[in-house]
């Protein structure tokens, strides 16, 4: 087929042709071109193949609500599926690709489905792969897929930059044609910051389809009025805000492209005017979707905006006045008009006289039945007043069954859209707080002399209502049959408007089907995002490295430069063992946990969270949160505290030691430093505001460093200025004290122990905390002091029965975890009644116990069920589960912690250790879960 | 969505922990364990298609909690105000 540009006119660049390619063969088009109007313009007619029947298709419409041509675009890492091809604005080097054809888009072998048609009726997928269960993921699914899948996806990182901003404006237009551009200059000159959006590269909208001329030139004028072009308004969100996306460079070709691809907006809007236009309805008749069959406001679109002559010769199919400039519009682009083709029994005077200026014939009361031709429009079958058919040749069948407002965005925060019956067609119901519509999307001006015509009958009855998936009048038709009446049932049944263009074109017309000539039933309904929206675009510099933030301790560069392994605990990252001579993170546990049980060792313990609380209640406060007493803690002193939430279950453990009279610093744990914060807000503010208390996280104010071991009083003696007394008697077992080290840095030494040696956790001023390892390292260089990690952290905590994330789950209470003797009786507290209810009290709950195996080597995993021996391995049988396991260096086996049925009275009972998902199946003594030094002599000594 | 702070204007959602229901009430505990008001408290909660008060944490920020009046069905925002009431 010959080229169809015109030869003048047109809203393209001349001066600037464009050199790009549909499916490996190259093409011209000019700056201003979208794919379609340059293909188009190229004598391209068949763009794609159809989601379930691979029919072949073309071109609907000129914009994004266009169902049958989408393709792929760009390549590589780039290729992006199902791009409309009637918005995507073409640069030189393209490349584009069909999408769902095999192994060519002129011939299709899966094509076969068409013929098959009746198997994928609707509602096909429940009825046809039910059984058996084992061919879903073998048989049918890669089927399915393989034969109705659309455009693939890239499977690459997505190498484009996005990014993200927040606007703030007074009135929001969205939308430029006409209505879009008097609502901002009228709210620009009544003051007041205004954003105009339009999803084209310019402004003009439906105007500039029609060729008529748009004067804008006064915005340009107005500094509080900004103009943003290729921005989609997406969605309308609670209390004013609106989700919009800026295409930056997709028009660019990637070379040109600086800075990044596309720019998330959220805007917060005082006021809103939504003037998005109107969407034109399709005809539906027989092979409706026959490459040819065109939107009438689209034909004019690619004559006046495009230069482009999508036809030689045309059928108009209209029902109403206004798709009658259709006729002058393709006259003036040489077109022949064969037949005007008036559904309604009197034909308007607007469609008359159009029709003969230019001398076309005029059809009234007739219907096109059927469109002719496989790959493309031949003629149409035309079925006149008195009911005779005849036949007309034609290359393009312009149809217009009226124009539905583009109301989406009303909708979006629970808006029902209301039928009005004198335009036939849906107009926006109760509006978002601060909106208001303007122009065509509030139904004015739109379908003057509508008489609905929402089907032909015709035979074959392969008339589609819903292009993009493929849904016919036959589908609508056996829904109902089927019970699935409701308009959401159909949506369901048969997939109607739920691709990727949400049945832009074609949710009324099935409607109006489904009506059947009664009053319109139901209404459709839009969800955010009104066109679709790159998951980049979303996430925005928010991925990768930036994904989350990255926490760094303020030992982390020294750990690194001694080979340490990292681990995340949080946003934190923990060295996780410091391998030495290639040892594996085993071999480096056992030699890190034999260091600190045999001589001293040191580990980070910055991430531990840390709340500072002052004030002349601070007792009372603790009191108040914690579940043990705290009145007679001395200064100096700390002790181990336990916090449970309301409903009496344990939340996070932690010490809390007495700085002063009204001093305390309290430590929590890694994962909930956050968690505990907002609920010691939320105690003293909500629950207690009597309290005169205040409280600062100081989490990131010190770098706190443990050190454990035999020898770790020798270390710390050599740390300290010599003045300090850190012996036995001046520095007890839960003592705390200030001193300044011998570097002259002033420090607090806190004699707490989690590994159930002698230990002290060493805290100085964060500043100072990049040192305070290396000074450490060299005051217990003789005794072989060495650094650990988490591992070692970890397992010597199993060692003594230390309850940690795994066993304060949630789900546990004090007794579970064999604490129940520190529920205060004597006050009130956060989770004490709570706490007291009979089924959390009950012996029988699964409670903290030891494990180790019968044979002394079985591994015990963490999750696996525990068993009675002989007892059947159901669910019915479970006894509880392990919740930390280890291979204990100290006693030379295998060790666990676990959440046992009965609890410690259990010891001495042998239970089956039961993980069928990894085949482990052992035998274990329940012990106590201290396996380590179970009277703390070590820690006190 | 956005949150009018007491403390610091209005501010993004992000910045905002919910919580829950702000019409319950602690009951006193007089060491007599659980009985049904305290269950009343902790588990049960009016889910009202109306206007309800609700708690929120400007985590993100100055760390207030706050008594938020919201309409359930519309989402708007009649009022939001300081949880914490001093003497
Ligand atoms: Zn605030």
């Amino acid at each position: 087929m010959s080229g169809r540009r015109l030869a003048t006119g047109g809203l393209i660049d001349r001066a600037r042709p464009v050199d790009f390619s549909f499916d490996g063969k190259a093409y011209q088009g000019f700056a201003g071109d979208t794919l379609a109007s340059a293909l188009l313009a190229n004598g391209v007619r068949l763009f794609g193949r159809s989601f379930k029947y691979h029919r072949p298709r073309g071109v609907l419409s000129d914009g994004v609500e266009e169902p049958n041509a989408l393709v792929e675009w760009r390549d590589g890492a780039r290729r992006e599926a199902n791009t409309r091809a009637t918005v995507a604005e073409i640069f030189p080097g393209l490349a584009a690709r069909s999408q769902n054809r095999f192994p060519s888009l002129k011939f299709d072998l899966l094509s076969v489905n068409n013929a098959l048609a009746p198997l994928f009726a609707a509602g096909f997928y429940y009825k046809t792969f039910m059984w058996p269960a084992s061919f879903w993921e073998r048989v049918y699914e890669p089927l399915i897929r393989r034969a109705a899948g659309l455009g693939r996806n890239a499977g690459l990182a997505d190498p484009d930059a996005y990014e993200a901003v927040n606007l703030f404006c007074d009135v929001l237009v969205i939308g430029g044609g006409k209505a879009g551009i008097a609502e901002a200059m009228a709210a620009a000159r009544a003051g007041g910051r205004v954003l105009l959006c339009d999803e084209r590269a310019g402004l003009g909208g439906q105007a500039l389809s029609d060729g008529e001329a748009v004067d804008n030139g006064a915005l340009a004028a107005l500094p509080n009025l900004r103009i943003m072009n290729r921005t989609t308004v997406f969605g309308v969100y609670d209390g004013g805000v609106y989700g919009a996306v800026t295409r930056l460079t997709d028009h660019l070709p990637v070379h040109e492209a600086a800075g990044p691809r596309q720019r998330y907006c959220r805007i917060m809007a005082t006021r809103a005017v939504l003037a998005s236009g109107a969407i034109e309805r399709p005809m539906v008749f027989a092979h409706n979707d026959r490459p040819g069959v065109m939107l009438a406001g689209a034909v004019r679109a690619y004559i006046h905006r495009y230069a482009v002559a999508p036809g030689a010769r045309a059928v108009l199919f209209l029902n109403h006045d206004e798709a009658a400039r259709t006729i002058p519009s393709m006259a003036g682009a040489g077109m022949a008009i064969a037949a005007v083709v008036d559904g309604r029994a009197a034909s308007g005077a607007a469609v008359h006289d159009a029709a003969k200026a230019v001398g076309a014939p005029v059809f009234a009361g007739a219907a096109v039945t059927r469109a002719l031709g496989r790959m493309g429009v031949t003629g149409a079958e035309i079925r006149g007043a008195d009911g005779g058919m005849f036949r007309v040749a034609c290359d393009i069948i312009a149809v217009s069954g009226g124009w539905n407002p583009a109301l989406h965005l009303t909708s979006h925060l629970d808006g029902k859209p209301v039928w009005d019956d004198k335009i036939a067609a849906f107009i926006p119901g109760s509006l978002p707080p601060g909106m208001v519509v303007a122009g065509a999307a509030a139904g004015a001006g739109i379908n003057e002399g509508i008489i609905p015509l929402w089907h032909v009958p015709s035979r074959p009855e392969t008339s589609f209502v819903d292009f993009q998936n493929d849904v016919t009048v036959k589908d609508l038709t056996l829904a109902q049959q089927e019970g699935f009446g409701a308009t959401e049932h159909v949506k369901r049944y048969t997939t109607l408007g739920m691709a990727t263009d949400q049945g832009k074109t074609g949710n009324v017309n099935a409607l109006g089907i489904m009506a059947g000539g009664c009053a319109m039933m139901g209404t459709t309904r839009f969800r955010p995002p009104y066109t679709p929206v790159a998951i980049g675009a979303l996430a925005g510099a928010h991925r990768g490295m930036r994904f989350r933030p990255v926490r760094l301790t303020p030992t982390h560069g020294w750990a690194e430069a001694q080979g340490a392994m990292f681990t995340d605990a949080g946003l934190w990252k923990r060295a996780q063992y410091f391998p030495q001579g290639g040892e594996d993170w085993r071999e480096a546990m056992v030699r890190e946990v034999s260091a600190v049980r045999q001589s001293v060792g040191i580990c980070d313990v910055t991430t531990l969270g840390k709340i500072d609380i002052q004030g002349p209640d601070a007792v009372a406060f603790l009191e108040f949160v914690y579940a043990n007493g705290w009145r007679n803690l001395a200064v100096g002193r700390a002790r181990y505290g336990l916090m449970l939430r309301e409903d009496g279950f344990v939340m996070d453990d932690g010490t809390c030691a007495r700085l002063g009279e009204w001093h305390f610093l309290m430590t929590t744990t890694t994962a909930n430093a956050a968690r505990v914060m907002q609920h010691l807000e939320f105690c003293h503010q909500v629950l207690r505001s009597d309290l005169d208390v205040r409280f600062a996280s100081v989490t990131e104010a010190w770098a706190q460093v443990a050190l454990a071991g035999p020898r770790a009083r020798d270390v710390l003696a050599r740390l300290v200025d010599d003045d300090a007394d850190v012996s036995n008697e001046a520095l007890p077992y839960m003592g705390v004290r200030a001193v300044r080290l011998r570097q002259g840095v002033p420090a607090r030494v806190f004699r707490l122990s989690f590994s159930g040696e002698l230990a002290y956790e060493i805290a100085v001023p964060a500043r100072f905390g990049a040192d305070l390892p290396a000074w450490l390292m060299a005051s217990g260089a003789d005794f072989g002091i060495t650094p650990y990690g988490t591992e070692a952290l970890g397992v010597m905590r199993i060692e003594k029965g230390h309850p940690a994330g795994a066993e304060l789950n949630g789900q546990t209470t004090a007794h579970d975890l064999g604490l129940g003797r520190l529920l205060s009786k004597a006050k009130d507290y956060v989770g004490r009644a709570m706490s007291q209810r009979p089924a959390l009290c009950d012996p029988a709950r699964p409670g903290l116990v030891g494990l180790q195996p019968l044979d002394g080597v079985s591994p015990l995993r963490a999750g696996s069920h525990m068993l009675r021996p002989g007892a059947p391995a159901n669910a019915a049988h479970d006894e509880g589960y392990v919740t930390s396991a280890a291979f204990s260096p100290t006693l030379g086996h295998p060790i666990a912690l676990a959440l046992l049925a009965g609890g410690v009275a259990r010891q001495g009972e042998t239970i089956r250790v039961y993980d069928p998902v990894r085949d482990g199946d052992a035998l274990a003594l329940v012990v106590n879960p201290v396996f380590y030094d179970p009277t703390g002599s070590r820690l006190r000594g | 969505m956005r949150l009018q702070c007491p403390h610091c204007g209005p501010r993004g959602l992000a910045e905002f922990t919910y919580h829950g229901d702000a019409t319950v009430q602690r009951p006193v505990d007089r060491g007599a364990g659980s009985s049904a008001a305290w269950a009343d408290y902790v588990y049960l909660r009016d889910n009202k298609a109306g206007v309800h008060q609700e708690y929120w944490y400007h985590q993100a920020g100055c760390h207030a909690w706050l008594v938020v009046t919201r309409h359930m069905r519309s989402h708007e925002v009649m009022a939001v105000r300081a949880a914490m009431v001093r003497a």
